[in-house]
This record gives C-alpha cells, structure tokens and sequence, in this order.
C-alpha cells in the first residue's frame, strides 16, 4: 500500500536541511534516508499510483523487484554520503545532495515516461549544485558545462518520449526498444547518462570538480538511474553488449596517464558502468541480475574510493598523483579503507565486487560472445591495474610528499563513514545470498567455486606482478603535470578553434563584402549632400524677392499665353 | 604496491619492499602451479589452456601500460592548456564556515 510518495521524505530532509542548523540539521539529514528506507519497506512488488492529469494517465509511483532494489540503494548511498558529509556546514550542499538523491529514487519508481522526464531533469540540476559548491572559477564553468550536456540529454529524451507517446503506445515506462519511433533519441538520452563512449565528456570533466562530498554523491546516482533505465528500456538490445565492451576498455588507458585521481576513479566509474551495459545488452535473466547487482555494488566500492580520495583532497587540498604519496603514514586508516575499496573494484573473492561481476562474465561467455568476453577479461586485469594499484599507491605509497609532514586524519564522520561502507563490501563479497535474494529474478548461481576463485587470483596477482615489473624497471609512466585530451575537447577547445578556423576563412571576404557597402552608402550620402547638404540645389536659400519676381513672371506668362 | 596490510612506515626499509616483491611473486608462481592441480570447468576452449588467465593478466597489464604511454605523445597537454591554471591549493571542502 502506498500512503506517500518514496521520494517524499528525502525531499523533505532537503527542504529541512536547508532551515536548521546544527544538531538539529544532524538529526534532520541521517532521518531522512532512514525514513524513506522505511518506508520502502511497506512496499511491494505491483503497487501503483496512478494520475490522471490534463488527459493523460501517468503512474507517478510504480513499485516492482527492480525499482525496489534501486530505490534501497539510493537511500543506503544517500545514508553513506550524508554521514561522510555531517562535519560541513554549506546548506547548498545538504539541499543539493539530498534532493539529489530524492530525484534519484523519484526517477527509478516513476512508471511513465513524463514522470521520468520530471525527475531527470530534477537529476540534472540538484546534482550540479554539488558542482558549484565547489566554489571556484574552475568548477563554476565545469558546473555550466555539465549542466548543459545534462539538460541536453533531457530535451532529447523529451522529443524522444513525445514522438513514442505520439506513435499512440501511451507513455508506460516499459521495454521500449531501438525499434520504436523515439527509441532511438530515449536510447541517446539514456547514453549520455550512462556515459556511452564519445558521450562521456561530462563525466570526467565535472566530477572531478565537485566537492570532496559531492563527488561521493554524484556517482552513486546520475549514471545509475541511466543503467536502471537502459535496464527496463532496452534489455535485450545487442547494440549495448558492444558499447558495454567499449565501454570497459578506452577508460582504462585514460585512467593509466590521467593524473588527478579523482579523475582516475572517474574513468574507472565509465569502465564498471560497461560491465553493466553488456549484462543489459545480453538481457537474458542471469546477465540482468549480474549487471543490477554490479550496480548496486559498484556505488558502494567506488563511493568508497572516492570517499578516501576525498579525504585526502580534504586535508591536503591536492588531488593530483604527482603531487601525493606517503600518506600511509599519517592516515593509516584511511589507507586501509581505500585498500578495501581497491580490492572490492577489483573484483578479488571475498570482497564485492567479485560476487557480481563474475554474473555478467559468466552470461557473457555462456551467450558465446567471445570477443567481448576477451574484452571484458583485458578490463578486469586493466581495473585492477588503475583503480586497485594506482589509486592507492599513488595516494598513500610511492615517495614521500611534503603533505607527510602535516597530513592527519579525516575527521571522525568521514571515517565512519568509510568504514560503514567498507564494512558492507567485505559482508557483500563474503555473504552474497542476501543481495543475490533481492536480485530481480530469481537465481541459482554460486560464484565461489575453486576453479573461478583461481583463474581471479592469476588474472590479479600476475597483473600485480606486471605493475611492479614495470615499475621497477621504470617502464610505468610518471604522474606528471597534465590533462588530456579527451572527448569533451569539442565543446571546450573544438568549437573555439573551429568558430577561429571559419573566421580565418571567411573573416577576408567579410570584410570585402561590408566594405563594399560601406563605400555604397558613402557614395550615397555623398550624392544626397551635393544635392540636399547645407550647399546642396535644393537646400539653398532663396530671397523673398526672388520668389516674388519669379511668381510675376509666370503670372506675366500665363496672362501672356491666355490673352495669346 | 598490492592490497596487503601497509603498517606504519612500512616502507622506508629498501629491505621490506623486497619482501613484498619476493612475496608477489612467490604468490603468482604458487597460483601458476595451482593450474596443474585445480581443474577448471572451461566455458571458452582458451580457459583449459595451461596458466591462462596468467599470462593473459600479465600481457594485457602489459601491453595497457606500453599503448598508454604511447597514447600521452598524442593527447598529454600542459595543464592550463584550457587556459585555467593547475588545481593546487583549491580551498579544501569546509564549505562557508571555511574561509
């Protein structure tokens, strides 16, 4: 039975959170994801709440296992976020984060297509309040540009909707399909969302500006609710197997040279969201199951890592590889829950990330796509290699930076919080029966068996083992002082250079052509004032007695001519 | 340098980062003899082959981080190449009672 609307006691906390101070917004931000929890828990599968406005029918509430499971862990992550977030004090940031999350879990049980655009576009501009509040230049135009790129895919996912609904198939939010009229444009709106390959740009440019908390935040929604869509839209779809795999594949060389670690854990993001496009790509039940219950473990381990980045960037204000190392020393625990994290991305048995990711790989290479199991293969030993080595031993390891002298602890908030979450991926890696029991179908699948757990183990030890020879050996590329180019090149430098390339084109006959008529109108001009000027014909004056003279003279004639 | 337990100061012993590689790599020959004992039901003919997932770890960590620094020569800029200065010393998140 549904009284309230599950998104409702988030919104409320935002709205709260932004009047209370204090011990009271405390109380006010940590209730708010427990409530909506709660009341989750009254819900069950087939509970609707239909609409009935300006004569259409939506279903502003549609409960099924799916929605369920995403919405459980929108608040679980909005629970996380707002304890590591408690010691700030930006009203900007609680409203921002909490109605965030609100929009999130709004979006994921939204049973009609309108509904769903409401709530994306609510997505879009919530989550860049956690950008802005950043408070610099820097991320002031980040912020504008995400914006942009997330609005953008709102209008196409609008026109999208408008031309399916106007193909008289309502607007239900069910399989949709790249065959439908709009399916296309939904599909597109979707990708951006979930970050497709050449649609990523917004991804890695503004999360890495966000907030220390923000970013915590912003991975745990926007590209979900993308997948849980892509998941009820377009499961089945084979397009998605193989923009999946490239989707694995191109960040992990990115996240290799890339030097802010924020950044890192960006591309990383890009490449565990693949893992779920193929598992919805293939669509059968236990590639479905694999790619939702990566979903849900993804935003527990990378919201870890990047709790711990923000740790760091919190008490030393750097993010960037080759300014950073030794920190083991001085944030010993924080160490350690990133080294969880690490372990958790990385897929290695007993922590979580293993337990779902082995799904996908089993679906995958069950349907007989070999190649792409290959390049799923290649990631998995490409995301140990940048999120579970680099990310920690550039952070804590490698040589000694200046911040070892007067680095410290994170305060206590954020370290509870990390340890919550670090807590669940060792509970989820080593007891994956309650997570698999609230999978959407049912499942009969054990990943613990001797020969998987082995063939892992190699695959990550003998990619450890290449890190460190090439590390050694000096082979391993620097952090260095840089960025690079990527695909949001285009509208940061592209556009600039091509608007310069037409001028240089076309600025020379511009010219002409407006000196042309500029010379035209002068000459006019010239024309008029010999005739009309000041010394003009027509503007001298004449004496009276002139005119009188003349007026006589035609009299005279005329007089002359009559009597003639 | 891999997920074991870093205590404090750990490291600056040339001598404990040696144990820690002879350790790795006793680990992986280890997990490489383990192919001969423990038998993998293959869903892939590859799987079966001797030491597999191996070399297929160490080749591709490999050739990833070979393509990668081939890949700075064409896309690594300075870092204001998009004319903002580099990110250092951006205030640290402590929102409005920070500064």
């Amino acid at each position: 039975m549904i009284e309230l609307h599950p998104a409702l006691p988030l919104f409320a906390g935002a709205l709260l959170g932004g009047v209370t101070s204090g011990r009271s917004r405390a109380v006010v931000l940590l209730a708010a994801p427990l409530l909506g929890a709660l009341l989750l828990t009254q819900l069950s599968s087939g509970d609707r709440v239909n609409w009935e406005v300006l004569g259409l029918s939506l279903s502003l509430v549609r409960v099924d296992r799916l929605a369920l499971l995403f919405g459980y862990l929108f608040h679980l992550a909005a629970f996380l976020g707002v304890i590591y977030a408690l010691h700030l004090r930006d009203r900007l940031q609680d409203m921002a984060a909490l109605s965030y999350a609100a929009s999130a879990v709004g979006a994921v049980f939204a049973g009609d297509l309108a509904t769903l655009f409401i709530f994306w576009e609510l997505l879009a501009v919530t989550s860049c309040g956690l950008i802005l509040a950043r408070r610099t230049p820097r991320a002031l135009r980040s912020g504008l540009r995400y914006l942009l790129v997330q609005v953008g895919s709102g209008v196409l996912l609008m026109v999208g909707v408008l031309l399916y609904a106007g193909e008289g198939r309502g607007l239900a939010f069910e399989h949709i399909g790249l065959g439908a009229s709009g399916g296309v444009l939904i599909f597109l709106a979707f990708g951006i969302k979930s970050a497709f390959p050449l649609l990523h740009g917004w991804l890695t440019d503004a999360y890495p500006e966000a907030t220390p908390t923000g970013t915590v935040f912003l991975s745990a929604f926007t590209t979900k609710v993308a997948v849980y869509c892509l998941a009820r839209g377009f499961a089945g779809t084979e397009a998605l197997v193989y923009i999946g795999a490239v989707m694995t594949c191109f960040p992990i060389f990115y996240a290799v040279i890339e030097n802010d670690l924020r950044r890192v854990l960006a591309y990383s993001l890009i490449n565990q969201i693949g893992f779920m496009v193929v598992g919805i790509g293939i669509g059968t039940e236990l590639a479905l199951n694999g790619a939702v219950a990566h979903a849900f473990n993804d935003v527990i381990f990378k919201g870890l890592l990047l709790m711990t980045m923000g740790a760091v960037l919190q008490v030393t204000g750097e993010m960037r590889g080759s300014e950073l190392g030794g920190l083991y020393k001085r944030m010993p625990r924080t160490t350690f829950f990133c080294l969880i994290g690490a372990a958790s991305i990385s897929a290695v048995p007993l922590f979580s990330g293993f337990v779902s990711k082995s799904m996908v790989m089993s679906a995958v290479v069950g349907e007989g796509y070999f190649g792409v199991w290959l390049a799923l293969l290649f990631a998995s030993a490409g995301v140990f290699h940048h999120a579970g080595i680099k990310i920690p031993f550039f952070a804590f390891f490698a040589h000694d930076s200046h911040f070892v002298a007067t680095a410290r602890e994170p305060p206590v908030n954020m370290q509870l919080a990390m340890a919550l979450a670090a807590g669940l991926c060792v509970l989820i890696g080593t007891f994956p029966g309650w997570l698999y029991g609230a999978l959407p179908y049912p499942l009969d699948y054990s990943p613990y068996d001797a020969g998987h757990v082995l063939a892992q183990l190699q695959l990550l030890v003998f990619s450890a083992l290449a890190f460190t020879w090439l590390k050694l050996s000096g082979i391993y590329p620097p952090e260095l002082r840089s960025v690079n180019i990527d695909a949001e090149w285009v509208y940061r430098r592209g556009l600039g250079i091509g608007v310069e390339r037409l001028q240089a084109v076309f600025g020379p006959w511009d010219r002409r052509l407006r000196g042309l008529g500029r010379s035209l109108v002068a000459r006019a001009i010239a024309l008029l004032a010999r005739h009309h000027g000041v010394h003009g014909v027509l503007a001298r004056s004449w004496p009276t007695g002139s005119m009188v003279l003349w007026v006589s003279v035609l009299l005279g004639t005329s007089l002359l001519l009559y009597y003639v | 340098m891999n997920d074991r337990e870093p205590p404090r100061h750990l490291f600056d012993h040339p001598r404990n980062v040696r144990r820690l590689v002879r350790l790795l790599v006793a680990v992986g020959v280890v997990l490489f003899g383990l192919d001969a004992v423990i038998h993998r039901h293959a869903e892939h003919p590859w799987e079966s082959v001797f030491g597999f997932y191996a070399g297929y770890g160490f080749v591709a960590c490999v050739l990833l981080v070979l393509l990668a620094r081939e890949m700075r020569r064409l896309l690594m800029r300075r870092e204001d190449y998009y004319g903002e200065g580099p990110p250092t010393q951006q205030a640290p998140d402590r929102g409005r009672s920070g500064d």
